[in-house]
């Protein structure tokens, strides 16, 4: 999947995470603000990596906002930011 | 003769504050208090320095005294609680000295045996006379009962009266009599009302937090207390006065007549009061305007001191008699230990308050908390900091279920044969686990920043640097 | 058995998380007016991922999609979601056979791609049109995956050009009509949500109206009314103590040889074996569940 657009996928409310995908400038840049980063970083990173890698990304910039996100909540605004970046490309 | 001098600097100077004396508040004005910073600000101004701040409570309003840490003019604090904003700062290590964390019961049990000494004591009144016949019931700044101040006023070597509302002498329904108080200073406002006490305190509408009150009600309704002379407390968080909402109900259809209702007092209360749940209200604090109203004009609506409240030291107290006592947690772990003073990353936000005086008091205490919090479970191997020791805990009710203390065995079958979802605290806290992922759980290792004393003096655990 | 469904939006991760809390037999994850057109592909993502990793225990749960005549929406639902096997589908604004057939053939596709037999997802067609209170019966009996309709009372009195009431009054011809359809189908038939959140008296008059009338249970759009329709549609402890009696007096009846049955002074008939058969199924199904 190639990001053609930035896009945003998700909300700034508790349990909800804001997600920014945006063109990258060759690779993948993940930057996490999170409330639990202390106990969560690791695993949102990982989680992020994996939904980029099902969907075949390897050129995207990432900005998440998390308020703690469960990890089911993280992948599908994930997979949704990536889905309206990509605009119908594949 | 009158005891008004012209202003907060020379009160002040006529106590003779110097460098390294304990200076002391009450937290009645709570979010709307402007004394504590206006008397810091004039100390630092006379060039006083290393000052120990002996404060109730502490409040975001309280943030400039950050500033006043920064510069040595305040370098140690002792208080009950601290709320989110200054405790993320003091978390940052800024203080000198560690800060000394007391209960509501054991503040007034030190400052009256003479374990922790007030060189000063400045308490704010929302009406005095040009005495120091002093109340909160009345005033442009009126917040009710002064309950917290009642031990300052007794026991500090000086005590200056700050008000906004002189009466004439004599103020005849005082809460606090003349017979100690040194100064009193008229200023301009004491506190902004809207800060002070809230309009009325809401039920919350969040949907689970009406499953944890619903379920916090049937525990007390099957926990046989719940008859005539019941006696009750609960905090002001929204999901505690939905389960008091619920508890009416219940005590209004079976009929029954409680004795009193204590603690911190909402209009739930005095409108429990008034339904005829409760034969009286014992007040410490008012939370609202329903409960000042009624604190100034309803007689079964009695304005307690903190000792009476709390204090261990005394020959009896309200705790002690309390049947069910309703708390709140941040974190609690699988020995029923509870903290109210941090939150799971190690930064204070709380404190014990009355938390673990009504603890150890009540004949049945609850704990109520949604099981997961924005991905953290409320259920830990080990509380991050003990306020609140779990021998004192019998219940955790969570929206998921409902853990019994395994000491309770009496209780557990009760509530089983209620037909209430009676977990134990260990599935609980898988359940919990299962939902969050696993957490990279890191304990702050920085220098220790709070004592945290237990209600008796003890030390029942520190705080660290994050 | 299901006596209450709750409605929880799509796009709401802190409802989905909590979904199975409220004590409701049913949830509905609605994918329709809970989510605002721009978000209707975030709520399906997100509703497919709960699915996919919630664990909801007992609870039944119901996805509620967009409307067929309605931007396409309806299929790009059902595609996310039919492949995680929700017990149920609720189509809206059903109005006749049709309709449901051209779901359910289009649910079989995505079930023989997705490797699930065939007929596994259900379907509880949303009826809120005077067109589709008309055609009730038709669209109970339009396809096996149909096992329940529902009555949707707000939309359909905007069809009706008149004013939802508190009393109901307005809706009490369609109430009666969808009861005797699904009846006369053999499936079960369900209650509109009771709009007021903050009126619980209101609630139970309501609910007990409907269960009154015939009706198998009643949804909600608030948590807080879950409990009082558990209640009302739960049967009353004498209820089942009088079931358990009229089975007991026809099995001591049958073991002594005689035929007519009498109890407590009133002839035991067929209807009224039935009706305890029923509450006592009813009541087997909910044990252990009412506290939840």
């Amino acid at each position: 999947m190639k990001i053609n657009e930035k896009a945003a996928a998700g909300t700034m409310e508790s349990s909800d995470i804001y997600i920014e995908v945006a063109p990258g400038s060759g690779g993948i840049d993940i930057q996490i603000d999170s409330v639990v980063s202390d106990r969560f970083e690791t695993s949102i990173r990982n989680t992020i990596t994996e939904v980029l890698s099902e969907f075949g990304v390897k050129d995207a910039k990432i900005m998440v906002n998390d308020r703690g996100a469960l990890d089911c909540t993280i992948r599908a605004r994930m997979e949704t930011a990536l889905k309206r970046a990509s605009n119908g490309g594949i | 003769m009158s005891k008004l001098v012209k202003n907060l600097k020379e009160a002040i100077t006529l106590c003779g504050l110097k460098d390294g004396m304990t200076i002391s508040f009450h937290h009645h004005l709570r979010n709307g208090d402007y004394v504590l910073n206006a008397v810091v600000d004039e100390i630092a101004a006379m060039g006083i320095k290393d000052i120990n701040l002996h404060a109730s409570s502490l409040f975001d309003i309280h943030l400039p005294v950050i500033e006043h840490i920064k510069n040595g003019v305040i370098t140690g604090i002792e208080t009950d609680y601290i709320s989110t904003g200054v405790g993320k700062q003091l978390s940052q290590g800024i203080l000198k000295n560690p800060i000394i964390f007391r209960t509501h019961g054991g503040r007034p049990a030190d400052i009256i045996s003479g374990r922790s000494h007030i060189d000063v004591a400045f308490v704010a009144a929302p009406s005095s006379d040009k005495m120091g016949n002093i109340t909160g019931k009345n005033g442009k700044s009126a917040c009710g009962s002064l309950g917290y101040a009642f031990a300052d006023a007794m026991c500090a070597d000086k005590v200056v009266v700050v008000t906004d509302n002189i009466v004439d002498y004599p103020m005849y329904d005082y809460s606090i009599p003349e017979t100690n108080i040194d100064y009193v200073v008229n200023v301009d406002k004491i506190g902004n009302p809207s800060g002070i006490v809230s309009g009325t305190t809401k039920i919350t509408r969040d949907p689970v937090g009406l499953v944890m009150a619903d379920y916090a009600a049937k525990v007390i309704k099957a926990s046989s207390l719940l008859k005539d002379g019941f006696s009750f407390q609960t905090g002001a968080g929204g999901a505690s006065l939905a389960a008091a909402k619920y508890l009416k109900d219940i005590m209004l259809a079976e009929k029954i007549t409680g004795s009193y209702c204590m603690g911190g007092i909402t209009g739930y209360m005095v409108d429990m009061l008034n339904c005829g749940c409760f034969e009286s209200l014992m007040d410490v604090q008012c939370f609202d305007l329903d409960a000042v109203n009624s604190l100034r004009t309803n007689p079964k609506h009695k304005e307690v001191s903190a000792e009476h409240y709390a204090s261990p030291d005394v020959k009896s107290n309200l705790v002690n008699s309390l049947d069910v006592v309703i708390l709140g947690a941040t974190e609690i772990d699988t020995d029923f230990n509870v903290n109210v003073h941090t939150d799971s990353s190690g930064c204070i936000m709380g404190g014990s308050g009355g938390h673990s005086d009504a603890a150890a008091g009540a004949k049945l205490t609850m704990i109520i908390a949604p099981l997961v919090r924005a991905r953290v479970s409320v259920i830990t191997d080990r509380v991050t900091c003990i306020s609140t020791p779990g021998n004192t805990v019998d219940v955790l009710v969570t929206q998921r279920g409902i853990a019994i203390n395994p000491l309770r065995t009496e209780l557990r079958d009760r509530l089983k044969d209620a037909g209430l979802p009676v977990v134990d605290i260990f599935d609980l806290k898988k359940k919990a686990d299962s939902i969050c992922g696993e957490a990279k759980i890191e304990r702050a290792k920085g220098k220790v920043i709070a004592n945290v004393l237990y209600r008796d003096a003890s030390l029942i655990d520190t705080i660290r640097m994050i | 058995m299901r006596r209450s469904m709750l409605f929880l939006p799509g796009n709401n991760p802190n409802m989905l998380i909590n979904a199975d809390v409220f004590g409701a037999d049913a949830v509905i994850f609605d994918l329709e007016d809970a989510v605002s057109p721009d978000e209707k592909d975030a709520a399906r993502i997100l509703v497919r991922n709960a699915l996919k990793y919630m664990d909801y225990g007992n609870t039944e749960i119901v996805v509620r999609i967009n409307s067929i005549d309605e931007n396409g929406f309806w299929s790009k639902d059902l595609d996310e979601i039919i492949p995680l096997k929700p017990s149920m589908i609720m189509p809206t604004k059903v109005t006749n056979a049709e309709y449901v057939k051209k779901l359910s053939d289009y649910m079989t596709a995505i079930e023989q791609k997705s490797g699930i037999p065939e007929g596994t997802v259900k379907l509880i067609p949303l009826i809120e049109t005077a067109m589709g209170v008309e055609n009730a019966y038709e669209i109970a009996v339009a396809d096996e995956r149909v096992v329940a309709i529902f009555l949707g009372g707000e939309d359909l009195t905007a069809d009706l050009c008149c004013v939802r009431t508190k009393e109901g009054d307005e809706i009490f011809y369609a109430r009666c009509r969808m009861v005797n359809a699904a009846r006369a189908a053999g499936k079960d038939v369900y209650d509109t949500p009771f709009t007021d959140v903050n009126d619980d008296e209101g609630l139970i008059v309501d609910a007990k109206k409907a269960k009154s009338l015939g009706f198998t249970g009643k949804a909600s759009i608030a948590p807080r009314h879950v409990k009082g329709i558990n209640e009302v549609f739960s049967p009353t402890q004498e209820e089942v103590d009088y079931a358990y009696e009229v089975l007991e007096a026809i099995e001591t009846a049958k073991k002594q040889g005689k035929g007519a049955i009498s109890l407590r002074g009133k002839m035991i008939d067929a209807p009224i074996v039935l009706r305890a058969n029923q509450v006592i199924a009813a009541y087997e199904s909910i044990k252990g569940g009412s506290a939840r």
